[in-house]
């Protein structure tokens, strides 16, 4: 098959994935008698015609970054991390142990010790997949599969009869103290006398996210270790030959994983709900295997395939307000992005390859 | 606890085993093929839906089926162009088949029943009825034989049979005809297979046709037959447990038999008894129903037994030039 120039392979093919994606999902909303190019109009209103919009659009846009850079780290090693959501819902719990320990003084305090809780929670759910895999060769998409359903069981647990305050029916923790209120990105324009996105949920994480693209981004290629887990995941012949350890990069790249997918949680449980809700990660972790693949694992594409991903969730919730096409359709088009730019490369790259092989 | 409840409890796992073993034929088929397949998941929510949808709407339980195998070899159809074809990444293809299952199933639902993404209740003809074998009438007089016979043995539906059957068909197939020797063949070494002159994406489609059909059984058994209707995310991880049992059966079809009807049975038991008191222990319900996924962990990690999978699975066949 023809080699595709640079420029076709990080932006031609997601792009013709991305339209065959909506041009399915368009003809779905026809065949349920719907208008697709009024939908459209309402979720691009919705999400991105006003600073209300943006704020969530930003907030979703946020996990999504978090969660798209654990599949992505994971995927530079070879290694396919079905487990996210599983990782991020532990990261949760990470971020509630540490908020309800201490009468934190501010924020400033208890955020750096969330953070080192939700990584760490979240790279321990991951390291018994990784370490099964590199020791006894359990296949690492089946175990994270079967730890999203036990990460699911044991907050179940956990939030019904440990972490449920006395006389409360929510299956929740109780509220984090005030002082572990994460500044919002409203109030952080309203401290330089703009006014942005009055009551939304976007908050600093956000811009802890675009460090932590950076932070990865150093990482994968600008590091020996970066080095070592990309010559693993091409080659796992090579790189042993080349005296890279292969169960090391399995646990550190996997451990890099879910630590990245447990800090969603600074986002969503600590910036957001302020308390630990039952399935707090809302399928985030899934979206983060078709933000990465959609972002070509690269940051930047990370990024951009978090915010449209963002767009298309805050769109989606508008969509159920003011039409009668549900929610749902969201997870429609995801799907089809997965397949188009996972599952079905070649059938978009191949006709393509000819394309520019014929010149 | 007494005679009529472990009755009760053995009848409530046969009827919770049957989408299992079907699903996990369904995943046999495919994976003994070399086709890896994690949307089994995805294809029994489909099929249930629209075999809800299509008895619900046409009063025919029959026609539901139908629908539903049809649906769910749709869904097989895209995982084989992706798989087999376009020599994709099967789990990818899984995992999108999965999540396209979960909002299709749900915005179809919601845009045509309006019921918040069930389908109306089936009643009469639109639902399996209970099969009364021949025999329950004359055995029932013996003492234990009878009451066993006339519990766990007979008044199941039709699908509960069907799939019971297929355990000792899927073993014929695959252990003693020529095509389930090419189909094992073409798991473990398609080269050879591709040099004996026998195809090899054809065997790799007939294999994911045959699990489309199977988890299109499935799908429909579980909203026609054990429930009465279509409700969302009704599968509830049974595709992923029936990927468990799979491996759980180190891919035979007799094993496969026994690993579900053990799943089947821990559901039952967690159903009638969500707080398992074991006399010094109190087993909560957490436990139970993080029973498989946690058996799977371990099996995998080759602690009890060793999981062997197919050698050529996931993995698509590039003929030489």
């Amino acid at each position: 098959m023809t080699r595709l120039p640079r420029w076709a392979d990080l932006v031609l093919v997601p792009l013709i994935s991305l339209a065959l994606a909506f041009a399915i999902s368009a003809l779905v909303i026809l065949s349920i008698g719907q208008n697709p190019v009024e939908a459209l109009k309402v979720m691009v209103t919705g999400a991105l015609g006003s600073s209300y919009g943006w704020g969530y659009t930003l907030y979703y846009a946020t996990n999504f970054i978090f969660t798209g850079l654990a599949v992505a780290v994971a995927a530079h090693a070879g290694l396919f991390n079905i487990g996210a959501e599983g990782q991020a819902s532990l990261g949760g719990l990470g971020v509630a142990l540490v908020a309800l320990a201490l009468p934190w003084p501010h924020w400033g305090v208890a955020l750096p010790v969330a953070m080192v809780g939700a990584a760490l929670f979240g790279a321990m759910w991951a390291f018994i997949p990784a370490i099964l895999q590199a020791k006894r060769g359990s296949h690492i998409v089946i175990t994270t599969i079967m730890f999203n359903f036990l990460a699911a069981a044991l907050l179940n647990w956990l939030l019904v009869n440990v972490l449920r305050p006395p006389g409360s029916m929510d299956p929740a923790s109780a509220r984090f103290p005030e002082s572990t209120q994460l500044p919002r990105l409203t109030d952080m324009a309203a401290a330089v006398g703009i006014e942005w996105g009055k009551s939304t949920p976007a908050n600093i994480s956000f811009l802890i996210a675009l460090a932590a693209c950076v932070l990865v981004w150093l990482l994968i290629w600008r590091t020996p270790l970066g080095y070592e887990i990309r010559a693993f995941g091409r080659s796992e012949r090579a790189a042993l030959y080349a005296g890279i350890r292969p169960a090391r990069i399995i646990v550190i790249a996997m451990m890099i994983s879910g630590g990245l997918a447990g800090l969603m949680a600074i986002n969503n449980v600590m910036g957001e709900a302020g308390r630990l809700l039952l399935n707090s990660a809302e399928g985030a972790g899934f979206i983060g295997i078709a933000v990465a693949l959609m972002g070509r694992n690269h940051p930047v594409g990370i990024v951009l395939a978090a915010l449209l991903f963002g767009f298309l969730y805050q769109g989606g919730a508008e969509l159920a307000l003011w039409t009668s096409i549900p929610r749902e359709l969201i997870v429609v088009i995801q799907a089809l992005v997965i397949l188009f730019t996972g599952a079905l490369d070649n059938m978009v790259r191949m006709p393509l390859g000819r394309l520019f092989g014929a010149r | 606890m007494d005679y009529a409840t472990i009755l009760q409890i053995l009848d409530s796992a046969v009827r919770l085993m049957t989408p299992l073993l079907l699903a996990c034929l369904a995943g046999l088929y495919s994976e003994r093929a070399g086709v890896f397949d994690i949307g089994l998941e995805g294809k029994m929510l489909m099929a249930a839906f629209s075999a809800a949808a299509t008895a619900a709407v046409t009063g025919s339980v029959w026609l539901g089926l139908v629908a539903g195998v049809l649906s769910a070899v749709a869904m097989s159809l895209i995982h084989g162009l992706a798989a087999i074809t376009f020599r994709g990444n099967q789990l990818i293809s899984g995992v999108a088949i999965n999540f396209l299952a979960s909002g299709l199933t749900m915005l179809l639902g919601q845009s045509w029943f309006g019921l918040g993404g069930r389908t109306p209740s089936l009643e009469g003809a639109a639902r399996f009825s209970p099969v009364t074998l021949p025999g329950t009438e004359a055995l029932s007089g013996i003492p234990v034989l009878g009451p066993f016979y006339a519990e766990v043995v007979s008044g199941h539906t039709a699908l509960v049979y069907v799939a019971a059957l297929l355990v000792p068909g899927t073993w014929w197939l695959l252990y003693r005809t020529r095509f389930g020797l090419r189909l094992r063949a073409v798991g473990e070494n398609p080269a050879s297979v591709d040099t004996a002159g026998v195809s090899v994406p054809r065997l790799r489609w007939a294999a994911v046709a045959i699990c489309g059909v199977l988890t299109g059984l499935a799908g429909a058994y579980l909203a026609t037959g054990l429930s009465a209707g279509f409700v969302k995310e009704m599968t509830a991880g049974r595709g992923y447990i029936a990927l468990a049992a799979l491996i759980f059966a180190n891919w035979r079809p007799w094993r496969a038999l026994g690993a579900t009807f053990l799943f089947g049975l821990m559901e039952a038991v967690a159903n009638r008894y969500p707080e398992l008191d074991l006399g010094f222990v109190t087993i909560p319900s957490m436990v139970m129903s993080a029973l498989p996924y946690l058996l799977t962990v371990i099996i995998l990690a080759g602690f009890i037994g060793r999981a062997t999978p197919p050698r050529a699975g996931g993995e698509p066949y590039v003929k030489e030039r």
